[in-house]
């Protein structure tokens, strides 16, 4: 059995879903449904990635996504090792060169680096030799998270094409919604976003999806509804006055959920401010697929990692 | 008596309407005489054949650091970064550390530039003590001292009460008010200009409106006082505009504008995949600006060019684009850059480019130069424009190489710059 | 490219008869037989050798499909970067526990297929033994590894190339070695 030459990424990082080709977001797609059988196995581990090592370099707190990419690393058998910024010589005044200069010099083959900053894994990826796998970059991407959107979407639909998708919320902060209207229209898909028009960035549209102020407008009849978080103690209370006064008007209650379709799905990236932008009654309702995003987002992180890694040699005759 | 000749150039000289080849004969640091062909046994000649010669070029916006910031460029390297750039003279910026608030820093910038022995320094001095936008500083010390200009640049003089009285009182002494247009609270921790790139990109946006409310505030206080307002590094359609209007109605508003807000785009930062050399303030601007700025220069409502030559050191542009400090370099690519664009690209007249980089510069800041008149300063600038080559920042005279021009091929040079009659700078033949 | 045809259709089926009736003799208790493919050609393989077992006995065996790609030998520093395999499905129906596994595939060459395939097998559970049947054995083992069921042994060089295809599949059927010919 000769293998023939398959279908990959073409760089040596993942920095984000712009660079990515409609065949290369499918490619990930196909291979994390794979993945997603090994956590059915008795042994939920493949030795796919062993003897790789994987540093896990979180310059900004996150404990879920940290944790999933974890889980991911240990079932294919790579080697993880965690760095958080506060326990390190980041907090002595260290630079982010320094720091992964650093780390580079015990040749990790992936980083995965989460930042406050934009732009940082791409700096990294330009430097390193290693693999830069962005786990979220300030209010830039978070190409994993738009991946697990995907999958999870795609799971139950079949396709991405001509699913109209709402997303709601803190558009100006927030890394997922970029990350998602690039690969969802990229992907065929129909994006629609809303929130309060002192957080719309100018010029969203642009990036291939249709604006709206009032939410009802943008959940009428979609297929998907994804609610961002949102998170007050950033605004400095000059982009927005309250909780309750986002709650009337931007929370996704089941009154507003019946705007969609019937069977629309309700999605998060989490974690939630449960009755703050989501009531708790959608979000543990029978549409919620927001823990299967979970579970679908060790498996893409898999398949990230999976495709991101390899060797220098000829591949060895069967 | 130490003599020089330029012989056999195309002189270009706007303040003479000349546009012929000519010789230039230089007496004692002073133009003696210019004439189709001169004999001169004495002298050091230069052979300008295929070259331009023009009245020396002048940057009047720099930042030469020194004071308190020699790491990122010091005097001395920042007029031998001018003079290698083709200037004869530049103006330096009062944001160094202390402040150029006091006519003893404006003395010792004026001193270093003397021991340096390139090209001519003329200090902007603050408009307020310590650029902290509360007081006024001791003007008249400053303008003794050497000041030609004040400013808080770095900063807006954002109290307009200040402004006004700034204004009012650089009346006394005839020199122009210097603002850097911006209201800072608009401008919010944005670091690239707020447009679809900066949305794509994830990073906080720097509305055009920031400027151009202040640029606004500026003309009609212009208007209010009489007083004389020089617009620094105009980036926006909306400010032009504004200072159209203000000069139509009469008041004493001028403009400069840079190279890289010609040349240049936000997209620049999306295709460099967030490159800090493409980060300054003003920021890049969107298609629209940049082709307003051009009409701007090609129409006569900019009044001149700077670079706002802005050193940083490596270690500090290395960090994050959020972090990364704002500015970029320019002393040693402003040439070129701009003769490439405007004269090659957009046809604007030879004898117009060589105005908006000297005749204009002098006139509104009152500096000696600007013109090959017999009788002035013999502060010359001669201009290959047949020379091609690649910028190459590991071979600035600047001490620092952040330049989002690396590797860009032009054509246009600098050939060689004359202050006060000797030879400060050649190019290389290779 | 220059292909000779060892095995024409007809035979290809006179084989598989013979391997199945091989298999029922050797396993003895035909309800603990449990025939799983190596992806991709020998899962129809499978599921041909499952119909002729319930021929001969009354009883079809469950077939299963193994992907063994995530534990090739070769996956990793050994390939060229970034360029990982196709992964495929895994199928078990069943659970491997207590079964005699019969694995399948269409050819044995250095043996390294099959050790991956134990050892992803072996992840699935216990098996109570393992059996290896191939329809073609082309010699050049790298491994100690044996077939307990071969259709045909064909000697080959390792320049040549064994092409075995399944009308399932591949529209045509047959084994050909095949040979890059220069000019």
């Amino acid at each position: 059995m000769t293998v023939k030459a398959a279908p990959r990424l073409r760089g040596k990082d993942l920095v984000g879903i712009d660079p990515l080709s409609p065949g290369e977001i499918q490619l990930i797609l196909d291979t994390a449904e794979q993945m997603r059988d090994i956590a059915q196995r008795p042994i939920k581990k493949v030795p796919a990635l062993r003897g790789k090592t994987v540093v896990n370099l979180f310059m900004e707190a996150s404990t879920r996504t940290r944790f999933s990419f974890e889980v991911a690393e240990k079932r294919l058998s790579a080697d993880s090792l965690n760095f958080s910024a506060s326990a390190s010589s980041v907090s002595k005044g260290e630079t982010l060169l320094d720091t992964a200069l650093n780390l580079e010099a015990m040749q990790p083959d992936f980083i995965v680096l989460r930042h406050q900053y934009a732009g940082a894994p791409h700096q990294l990826a330009r430097i390193l030799k290693s693999s830069v796998i962005n786990a979220g970059d300030g209010a830039h991407e978070h190409p994993t998270q738009a991946l697990l959107d995907a999958l999870t979407i795609r799971l139950k639909r079949q396709t991405l094409e001509g699913q109209v998708v709402a997303i709601v919320g803190d558009l100006q902060h927030s890394r997922v919604v970029r990350s998602n209207i690039l690969l969802l229209s990229r992907m065929g898909a129909k994006v629609r976003v809303a929130g309060p028009p002192s957080l719309i960035p100018v010029g969203m549209d642009a990036m291939g999806c249709e604006v709206y102020r009032r939410m009802e407008e943008a959940i009428a009849g979609a297929d998907v509804v994804m609610m961002l978080r949102i998170q007050l103690e950033r605004q400095g209370r000059m982009n927005f006055p309250t909780v309750r006064e986002y709650y009337d008007f931007y929370a996704l209650t089941p009154e507003r959920l019946k705007l969609a379709k019937k069977d629309c799905l309700v999605m998060h990236p989490g974690p939630m401010n449960r009755g703050v932008e989501i009531d708790s009654r959608v979000a543990d309702g029978p549409q919620s697929v927001i823990l299967e995003q979970v579970t679908n987002g060790v498996a893409v992180r898999m398949a990230v990692l999976y495709l991101l890694a390899g060797g220098n040699g000829e591949p060895a005759a069967d | 008596m130490s003599r020089l000749l330029i012989k056999h150039g195309r002189v270009v000289d706007p303040t003479q309407r000349l546009d012929e080849g000519l010789s230039v004969l230089i007496v004692d640091g002073k133009v003696a005489r210019l004439a189709e062909r001169i004999e001169d046994k004495d002298a050091q000649v230069i052979d300008a054949t295929g070259l331009v010669v023009a009245p020396g070029f002048i940057d009047v916006h720099v930042h030469l650091r020194e004071p308190g910031f020699e790491y990122k460029e010091t005097i001395a390297t920042g007029v031998a970064a001018a003079v290698a750039g083709g200037f004869t003279a530049v103006c330096c910026m009062p944001n160094t550390q202390p402040p150029n608030d006091s006519a003893a820093v404006t003395e010792f910038i004026r001193a270093r530039a003397a021991e340096a022995g390139l090209a001519r320094v003329y200090p902007v001095g603050a408009v307020s003590k310590g650029l902290e936008g509360e007081e006024l500083a001791e003007v008249g010390e400053m303008v003794r001292a050497g000041a030609v200009a004040f400013s808080d640049d770095g900063r807006p003089v954002h109290n307009a009460y200040l402004m006004r009285r700034v204004l009012e009182y650089t009346q006394l002494f005839d020199v122009p008010v210097v603002d850097h247009c911006e209201d800072p609270t608009l401008v919010a921790k944005g670091v690239m200009h707020e447009g679809a790139v900066a949305t794509r990109l994830g990073l906080r946006g720097i509305p055009a409106a920031a400027e151009e409310v202040m640029v606004a505030r500026d003309v009609v206080l212009a208007e209010l006082t009489g007083g004389r307002v020089h617009i620094a590094h105009l980036s926006t359609r909306g400010a032009l505009d504004r200072v159209r209007e203000g000069k139509a109605r009469g008041a004493a508003v001028t403009c400069e504008v840079t190279p890289h807000h010609l040349a240049l785009t936000d997209q620049a930062v999306a295709d460099t995949s967030f490159d800090t050399d493409t980060k300054m303030n003003p920021p890049l601007r969107s298609p629209e600006h940049v082709e307003a700025l051009i009409q701007g220069v090609l129409d006569g409502t900019v009044d001149c060019l700077a670079t706002d030559h802005a050193p940083h050191h490596a270690d500090e542009k290395a960090l994050e684009y959020d972090l990364a400090p704002f500015g970029v370099v320019g002393l040693e690519t402003a040439v070129p850059v701009t003769y490439d664009l405007l004269v090659r690209k957009h046809k604007l007249p030879l004898r117009l480019f060589v105005a908006l980089w000297s005749s204009n510069p002098a006139r509104l800041f009152k500096l000696p130069g600007g013109s090959l008149k017999v009788g002035s300063p013999a502060d010359v600038t001669l201009l290959d424009l047949n020379a091609r080559a690649t910028v190459n920042p590991d071979r600035f005279r600047s001490l620092s190489r952040n330049t989002p021009f690396a590797g860009q091929r032009l054509k246009g040079w600098p050939g060689a710059t004359v202050v006060g009659g000797k030879v400060v700078w050649r190019r290389e033949r290779k | 490219m220059h292909r000779v045809q060892v095995l024409d259709a007809r035979g290809v089926a006179r084989v598989l008869e013979r391997m199945a009736a091989e298999l029922v003799e050797q396993v003895g208790d035909e309800k603990l037989l449990y025939l799983v493919g190596v992806q991709t050609r020998g899962v129809p393989l499978a599921r041909r050798l499952a119909k002729l077992v319930a021929a001969a006995t009354g009883h079809e065996p469950p077939v299963g499909a193994l992907d063994i790609t995530l534990y090739r030998d070769d996956v990793g520093p050994w390939r060229a970067a970034h360029q990982q395999p196709l992964l495929r499905d895994t199928d078990l129906p069943v659970a491997v526990d207590e079964k005699v596994v019969c694995l399948v595939d269409d050819v044995l060459y250095t043996g390294r297929t099959v050790r991956a395939a134990l050892d992803t097998l072996m992840d699935y559970g216990r098996p109570k033994a393992i059996r290896l049947a191939v329809l073609v054995d082309r010699g050049h083992r790298e491994l100690p590894i044996a077939a307990d069921f071969v259709g045909r042994v064909v000697p080959t060089s390792r320049t040549e190339d064994v092409q075995v295809r399944v009308k399932e599949s591949d529209g045509e059927e047959g084994v050909w070695i095949a040979k890059e010919v220069a000019g």
